[in-house]
């Protein structure tokens, strides 16, 4: 018995002191085209099982590929998104391996020529540090179908009675993004993993070529990391762990990779080159395949298919009908509002950017926006544990409660109980008021009423306010408020009890 | 007339059927009839599908009398080599991997057939994913040489060239990835035409070769040959590397050519095709050919392509390397024959491993051993590296040749049949067999075998042209040209020569 497991882990600040961590990112989107990477199948999520295939996407013999030109399409707008160069001519390669999620066992990939390559990213950290990270390819390549593995009590492989195989999911067309290694990070690593991965979720959402719902598995991340005793000694030897599907699981993956290889290193142990795993409910990764071992995939150019040449008008049409990146559109809106640094960094931060900018749209100031959804909104949704953009409210309807505000049909206080009203699901702000009665009381003379019978209950003060003294008059209008449930309009009650005084 | 029927070519059955002589039924009858009486002892079909045809057959007769313009070729029956996958129908390609399996869909061609009204016979009989010479790989047993029953049909296509020659059908498909048309067409005596590659559409061709792979015509004339390389060709989007062009006027190449004016037509002489290897009947007849072109008119010059020497040796790279990739789906997780392990677990890998083990033969193990090797990590640049060098070079000798000529011309198999088991256990004197056609493989030009004579041994001998990419009308204007003057000659064609087989009587 040499090497034992090592189970201790260092402590993550005392790993980050003693080594430098090195990440590598392989994130893989699947493209929302209409039809797979190589035939007609139509794609839709959730369909009943084999379904969604087409004798190409089950690999029977005599079929052929023919390449999905709306994905091509895609795979460039993504590399021009992520600064690329795009390749004059590029083949696809064959990647032969066997497993039955594989209908051909082999994956029709691209190897050796990608459609893009040598480009970079800026990321934005939370502090609003920006960050590049380098970006070494990106090419098209098609999914794997899907195991399920019944019987046995993990739902893996292992101790299964038998594997029922999908492929829905066969053919469908993916995008893989490498970086280069990405140096520099220091203590900040598994914030910038996290960061690069969500920034490049928020560009497939942008360019429109992907939903990108990480729950789904449309964008999945393989994360490699690597640790070195200091920036200038030579990369450390690097675990990858494979299908890290939140942007959570990316941060604590690097973090806990960083924590366990420096107590290998510490330990005077090699860390082991290998696809490892990371568990979501334990918060710790384990050993999947050495890669000492791995396999030859024997690539080799794909013969029935000719190369994909994308024309530089083609190219630079594309380039011209891409959409605003998100960090650019971030830095014109904050413009636009008028945000101060820290504010439009918190609004970020909450996924508030494009529900403040629909709100805005609908009529708010960018400053009422800002009040309802990162105050009485942000509060409600801790509370509840739950994203701000899925509370049961839209912008609009946020806009039109504003709107009743400035009209005075409602003061502040009433407005929250329109809110309450509105996610009760009573419906819109308007709805509410009516349904719920809670407008202002408008009416001189239901509030003189009211006024009269607040004096005659406290001639003292009405005293004091003819002798000079006006301090006291908020003591008659919390009477009137409270006589009129709060619907009276504050400000109109004053007056009019000044108006009564004879002041 | 039921009993000349059979002797009928393709076009003049068209004919008959056209002007209502005989109806697509009777010319169908007429022919399975025969498959029922020779077969037994040829073996050339592995499923007759009687009732689909004489369905297509009786279609075909009653669109006819209600005045539908038909095609060319409406009504003659076919057979397809079990290569090509046919909806509803059996296909095999030979192998025992696939027993059982019915295709849920049609190769592009073979749309093309069923659009076109020709009833289809059945599935014929070839070497395992078309890997041989000699049809001696099948997995469902030889097909004979209706010439001579000891010997055999060629390969890997000898189903299809015996089914031909014997009269079963007067068309059939066939496929040719290092000859496995030509190399048939010869040793039977039959017309076999190797299109462009890119001019007939491969999918549903089971690949075996994807970038040396090319479906083509079987037949008797070559003008036969003309007539169904156009019906099943020209582009499919469904195929990538499908031309995208329209195919030259073919058939009318191949009625110029049989008026037998080829003149100022440059015949170019392969060197490197001849000599040493060549058996001496074969080598006289090329001669012979060579003298009829040129009293045709044409000029033969001689020319050299100097890496057609290492022809054979890059081709036993590529071929098996891309069959390594493309066989790799046989693995009994999604159709055809599943092995489970005698003993031990019952994984995924371990049944794909039992499943291979079981139902693939030795000639199919073989070059997938060669083609993962030649593949592997280390190897690649040494393999199939050199192999891709090689094959360009192949691809430079043939442009500078038609630089000299507008055809090249060669024996097209340097001996006429073997017998079976000659050269079973010798795989590189089998490989050797098809030095004369893997050229035009490489290089993606086409090729035709016409028969030209019997050798010494009274066994028919190939003459093979060759044309430049795209100019597959080439092939057939001298095909033709060469065509009529010998059969001019020789008083009829040559298979009227062939021994008569023996029938069994019908019990139908």
């Amino acid at each position: 018995m040499t090497a034992a497991p090592t189970t201790e882990l260092v402590a993550y600040d005392d790993a980050v002191r003693r080594y430098d961590p090195v990440l590598g990112i392989e994130v893989h989107v699947e493209l929302g085209t209409r039809t797979k990477m190589f035939c007609a199948a139509e794609v839709e999520f959730g369909g009943e099982p084999n379904t969604q295939t087409t004798p190409v996407s089950l690999g029977l013999p005599g079929a052929l590929p023919v390449v999905n030109g709306t994905a091509v399409e895609y795979a460039i707008r993504i590399g021009l998104a992520l600064n690329c160069q795009i390749a004059e001519s590029c083949r696809f390669a064959r990647k032969n391996y066997f497993y039955p999620d594989v209908p051909k066992n082999f994956q029709t990939s691209q190897y050796d020529e990608p459609i893009a390559y040598d480009g970079w990213i800026d990321i934005e950290l939370k502090d609003g540090e920006i960050f590049r990270v380098e970006i070494e390819r990106a090419h098209m390549e098609e999914d794997a179908g899907k195991n399920t593995h019944v019987g046995g009590a993990t739902g893996r492989i292992h101790g299964a009675e038998y594997s029922l195989v999908d492929y829905n999911r066969a053919g469908i067309p993916l995008v893989e993004i490498v970086t280069k290694p990405i140096e520099g990070a220091g203590e900040r690593a598994p914030e910038v993993a996290r960061a690069y991965v969500q920034t490049l979720r928020d560009i497939f959402r942008a360019l429109g070529v992907s939903e990108a719902r990480m729950e789904r598995g449309n964008v999945r991340a393989d994360v490699n990391v690597s640790l070195r005793t200091s920036p200038d000694a030579p990369l450390g030897t690097r675990t990858e762990t494979k299908n890290v599907n939140s942007f959570r699981s990316v941060e604590r993956t690097v973090r806990h990779e960083i924590s366990r290889q420096a107590a290998v290193l510490d330990a005077g142990q090699a860390v082991v080159q290998e696809t490892r795993h990371w568990h979501e409910d334990t918060g710790i990764t384990t050993s999947g395949r050495v890669k000492s071992d791995a396999e030859d995939y024997r690539y080799f150019p794909e013969p029935d298919l000719v190369p994909v040449a994308p024309s530089r008008e083609w190219v630079e049409e594309i380039r011209a009908s891409l959409p605003e990146m998100p960090a650019a559109r971030r830095r014109r809106l904050q413009k636009e509002w008028g945000y101060a640094d820290a504010e439009m960094r918190d609004v970020v931060n909450a996924g508030a950017v494009d529900l403040i900018e629909a709100t805005v749209a609908g009529g708010t100031s960018p400053a009422g926006a800002r009040k309802w959804w990162m105050g009485e909104l942000a509060r409600r949704a801790k509370q509840a544990d739950v994203a701000l953009a899925s509370m049961a409210v839209t912008p609009a309807q946020i806009a039109e409660l504003e709107q009743l505000v400035a009209a005075g049909t409602i003061n502040d206080k009433l407005a929250r109980q329109v809110l309450d009203g509105v996610l009760a699901g009573e419906g819109d702000p308007a709805a509410v008021v009516r349904s719920r009665g809670l407008e202002v009381v408008s009416d001189d003379g239901a509030l003189l009423a009211a006024i009269d019978e607040a004096l005659a209950a406290q001639p003292d003060v009405v005293e004091k306010v003819r002798g000079g003294n006006q301090g006291p008059v908020g003591a008659i209008i919390g009477a009137v408020m409270k006589a009129t449930k709060g619907q009276a309009d504050a400000k109109r009650v004053r007056e009019l009890v000044l108006e009564r005084i004879g002041q | 007339m039921t009993s000349d029927i059979t002797r009928l070519s393709a076009s003049e059955l068209a004919a008959a059927i056209a002007d209502g002589t005989v109806s697509s039924v009777e010319a169908t009858q007429a022919h399975l009839d025969r498959i029922a009486a020779v077969d037994g002892d040829l073996n050339a079909f592995l499923h007759v599908s009687a009732d689909e045809a004489l369905a297509t057959a009786a279609e075909v007769d009653s669109r006819r009398a209600a005045g539908d313009e038909l095609g060319p070729l409406a009504g003659v029956p076919i057979a397809v080599k079990d290569v090509v996958v046919t909806k509803g129908l059996p296909t095999t390609a030979g192998s025992k991997i696939l027993e059982g399996w019915i295709p849920p869909y049609d190769a592009t061609l073979v749309e093309r057939i069923k659009t076109a009204g020709l009833p289809i016979l059945g599935k014929t009989n070839m070497d395992e994913f078309a890997m041989g010479s000699s049809t001696e790989h099948s997995a469902y047993g030889n097909t004979k040489n209706p010439w001579d029953l000891e010997r055999i049909p060629g390969g890997s296509g000898g189903g299809s060239a015996a089914a031909v020659a014997a009269f079963e059908a007067p068309l059939a498909i066939g496929t040719d990835t290092g000859g496995s048309i030509r190399q048939p067409g010869a040793v039977t005596g039959t017309v076999g035409a190797k299109p462009t590659y890119g001019g007939v559409s491969r999918y549903g061709l089971i690949a075996m070769a994807s970038s040396l792979d090319q479906a083509g015509p079987v037949t008797r004339t070559v003008l036969d040959a003309a007539l169904l390389h156009e019906l099943i060709g020209g582009h499919d989007p469904r195929d990538s590397t499908s031309i995208a062009e329209p195919l030259p006027g073919l058939v009318e190449a191949a009625r110029r050519g049989a008026t037998g004016d080829l003149k100022g037509l440059r015949v170019g002489v392969v060197k490197e095709l001849s000599g040493e290897g060549y058996q001496e009947g074969v080598s006289a007849r090329f001669t012979e050919s060579l003298d009829t072109l040129r009293s045709l008119g044409a000029e033969a010059v001689e020319v050299s392509c100097p890496h057609f020497t290492y022809a054979l040796d890059a081709y036993y790279l590529i071929m098996p390397a891309e069959a390594s990739s493309n066989l790799a789906k046989f693995d009994g997780m999604r159709f055809g024959l599943r092995v489970q392990p005698a003993e031990g677990p019952v994984t995924a890998e371990r049944v794909m491993s039992a499943t291979r083990g079981a139902g693939f033969g030795d000639e199919v193990k073989r070059r997938v051993i060669l083609g993962t090797y030649a593949l592997s990590a280390g190897y690649y640049d040494a393999y199939y590296g050199s192999a891709q060098k090689v094959r360009t070079l192949v691809q430079r000798d043939f442009a500078a040749a038609f630089e000299q000529a507008d055809v090249l011309v060669s024996p097209t198999a340097p001996t006429t049949a073997f017998t079976f088991g000659e050269k079973l256990d010798d795989p590189l004197a089998m490989y050797l067999n098809d030095v004369a056609t893997i050229p035009a493989n490489l290089a993606g030009v086409p090729g035709v075998s016409v028969p030209n004579g019997l050798s010494d041994d009274g066994l028919p001998v190939g003459f093979q042209i060759l044309a430049p990419a795209k100019a597959d009308d080439r092939m057939y204007r001298v095909g033709a040209a060469l065509e009529a003057a010998l059969e001019k000659t020789w008083g009829g064609p040559l298979l009227a020569r062939a021994p008569e087989l023996k029938t069994t009587e019908l019990t139908r």
